[in-house]
């Protein structure tokens, strides 16, 4: 690569999917239905550095998820570019170096029930990708790889015998991150792994993910819903609202000073453990339809601090310190 | 009223199968006063809302109730006819369910359903019964509830939806309240609503609420006192602040450990959370005394053999043989 080190591992600039919502076509000529398109993300951009933990957080519907499918090539962007290790990914003309940039990035689901197939033993789950990339010349090297592979998650070389039903979820959750692995990728999208899981087992996947990415130097985008999770994992983390992305920022930076008025909406809505007693003001109102969102800012309707140029134009992510808002009340520095 | 509204002793749930009998709810014993929210918090699979099926009489066959007793208002209700619980529930236990989609029929509008909800427990006329679900609505904060009222499940948000659930379980002005995961479906700010709800009723109408769900932080904010539950049983369970602040059973204090607490981490970049080794057994394998005692880095002689039963310790109740001698 001729790319210096020093360069974002992964830039997306101005990023936009949209759905195609519309009813069928015949219901659309005979009732004069309008098309509906949904813009499930829209005007994303940002850069995930080598070796950090980028987190995207949000409500349901944010759009965080389509950010990661859109990262890996499970949907196409229908609008904007994103860039990996210098090769436009997005770019229907390069088709293979993109497909040399994705064999380094791979993606860990949710649900660890539905990501494994059921009929394949963890031994077939986790050699398959190092057989579709030929990293292994050998039937014995790749017996060796998996059973490294399975220990370096902390599974029993033995495991690899088994069938997926045989674990429960946290050790399925192990066999996906070994699946991820096994194509020896730098990149991994990781998306909510563990919000299907208890907590004493989500902390034994956090910690396990936190030390692989010590050991193999790589690089996470981490989304979840859960901003407790995301402290403690994610150098910086980004808040998305409505496929936008509203703030971006350094972890300590997001959690000593929100500035966005969605962002300390989201972290007085956390439920208080230390029991300070602090009285916490619940948020009015819910995210509004995606198919009809309002005029300007997003958030203007719930928001606190809202005035005129709010509801009519919106924001754009601008620089605010160690941070970058998409506040109009923050640019004119009334907040 | 004096002396508790809901009071279970001994509580045992079983679920014969062709491999022998396995024991879901093994023993517990615990009471919710009028007024107090009791938690009830665990993992997947630790029995808490076996529990939760076993009071409003709702256990799925070939799940029973083989020991024990349960007690609404002094009256014992775990062996009546299924017609006279029946009608118990609904009038004197309102139940909500995680999935509010779930919970209501998606053919009627609310109205209907509320309607028919309270004419089928309390004696009023159609136009009384109408009035009583728009109160209703507005109690749980739908807005204009006027112009709701006659809209179907599908036309409702998530949060909305699960307002209505609750409205439904508070139709016939039930006594106890159970709460079965009823915001984990709901992204954070409106659970934090829904939460604010609960706390309001059982303050305001002194309903016993039993709030089972595996969000130790939705406990904090709710209730009064927590059943903390492992493989079937109570391993603590006492005021809230005194489980969360200073639990006293190893299994409490690795759950509180291994939850991630907002800003804790920042900064000290990739602190370790503690964690429990290993997993809740599974129901066919519960170990021999301390059903904790595989995973537990304090566990001697004794916890392998026998079980422990509840042991004050301080306001809590801890089944743990550390605390046998205070």
């Amino acid at each position: 690569m001729a790319e210096a080190a020093t360069q974002p591992l992964l830039r997306l600039e101005e990023v936009g999917r949209d759905f195609d919502v519309s009813r069928p076509w015949l219901n659309r000529v005979l009732e004069g239905d309008p098309r509906l398109l949904l813009r499930a993300v829209d005007g994303v951009s940002f850069e995930v550095r080598r070796g950090e933990t980028l987190a995207l957080v949000g409500e349901s519907g944010c759009g965080k998820s389509t950010v990661a499918r859109l990262i890996v090539g499970l949907y196409e962007p229908s609008r904007g570019r994103i860039v990996f290790d210098g090769v436009e990914i997005t770019d229907p003309g390069a088709r293979a170096e993109t497909t040399r940039a994705r064999r380094r990035m791979q993606m860990i689901f949710q649900d660890p029930y539905a990501s494994l197939n059921p009929r394949w033993r963890v031994r077939e789950v986790v050699a398959e990708p190092i057989r579709v990339l030929r990293l292994a010349s050998s039937e014995a090297e790749i017996e060796a790889r998996v059973a490294e592979l399975l220990a370096q998650v902390g599974l029993a070389a033995e495991d690899g015998e088994k069938y997926p039903h045989e674990f429960s979820g946290g050790q399925r959750q192990r066999i996906s991150i070994a699946r991820a692995l096994s194509g020896r990728p730098g990149f991994l999208v990781c998306d909510e792994p563990t919000s299907a899981l208890d907590v004493s087992v989500q902390a034994q996947i956090l910690n396990l993910m936190t030390e692989l990415q010590e050991q193999l130097a790589l690089t996470y985008l981490f989304i979840s819903h859960n901003l407790a999770v995301v402290s403690h994992i994610a150098d910086r983390i980004g808040v998305m609202y409505l496929g936008r992305l509203v703030e971006l920022a350094p972890a300590e930076e997001l959690f000593a000073r929100p500035k966005h008025p969605y962002t300390r909406m989201l972290l007085d809505a956390v439920p208080d453990l230390a029991m300070s007693g602090k009285a916490r003001t619940p948020v009015a109102g819910e995210v509004p339809n995606p198919l009809a969102p309002p005029a300007g800012c997003a958030f203007n309707p719930r928001c606190p601090h809202a005035n005129d140029r709010c509801r009519s134009e919106p924001p754009a992510l601008l620089p605010a310190g160690a941070a970058a808002v998409a506040c109009h009340a923050v640019e004119e520095k009334r907040i | 009223m004096s002396g508790p509204l809901l009071e279970v002793k001994g509580l045992r749930v079983e679920f014969p199968t062709r491999r022998g009998t396995l024991v879901a709810v093994d023993g517990i014993s615990f009471s919710i006063a009028p007024g107090e929210v009791l938690g009830v918090v665990g993992e997947s699979g630790a029995g808490k809302s076996l529990t939760g099926m076993a009071v409003i009489g709702l256990l799925e066959p070939p799940g029973r109730i083989a020991a024990g007793e349960i007690r609404l208002e002094g009256e014992r209700i775990d062996q009546l006819p299924y017609e006279k619980m029946r009608r118990i529930r609904g009038r004197r236990i309102g139940a909500i369910f995680q999935d509010p989609l779930t919970s209501l029929n998606p053919l009627y509008t609310v109205g209907t359903q509320l309607i028919e909800t309270i004419q089928t427990h309390l004696d009023l006329a159609p136009a009384e019964a109408r009035a009583r679900a728009l109160a209703l609505l507005r109690e749980v904060g739908i807005p204009a509830p006027e112009s709701r009222v006659d809209h179907y499940p599908h036309q409702f948000s998530g949060g909305m939806r699960q307002r209505v659930v609750i409205a439904l379980a508070l139709c016939a002005e039930p006594r106890l309240v159970i709460a079965d995961e009823p915001t984990t479906a709901l992204d954070v700010s409106i659970q934090a609503q829904i939460i604010q709800l609960l706390k309001r009723l059982a303050r305001e109408r002194g309903t016993a609420v039993m709030l089972i769900t595996h969000d130790m932080g939705v406990i904090a904010e709710t209730a009064d006192r927590v059943a903390v539950m492992y493989a079937g049983r109570i391993a603590e369970i006492g005021p809230v602040r005194e489980v969360i602040h200073a639990p006293r059973h190893p299994y409490t204090v690795g759950l509180m450990g291994s939850i991630p607490k907002v800003g804790a981490g920042v900064g000290k970049r990739h602190a370790r959370l503690v964690q429990i080794e290993g997993a809740m057994p599974r129901l066919n394998a519960i170990p021999a005394g301390c059903a904790f005692n595989p995973r537990c880095p304090k566990r001697f002689e004794r916890c392998l053999r026998e079980r422990p039963g509840p042991l004050p310790a301080g306001s809590n109740l801890v089944a743990c043989w550390l605390h046998v001698h205070g």
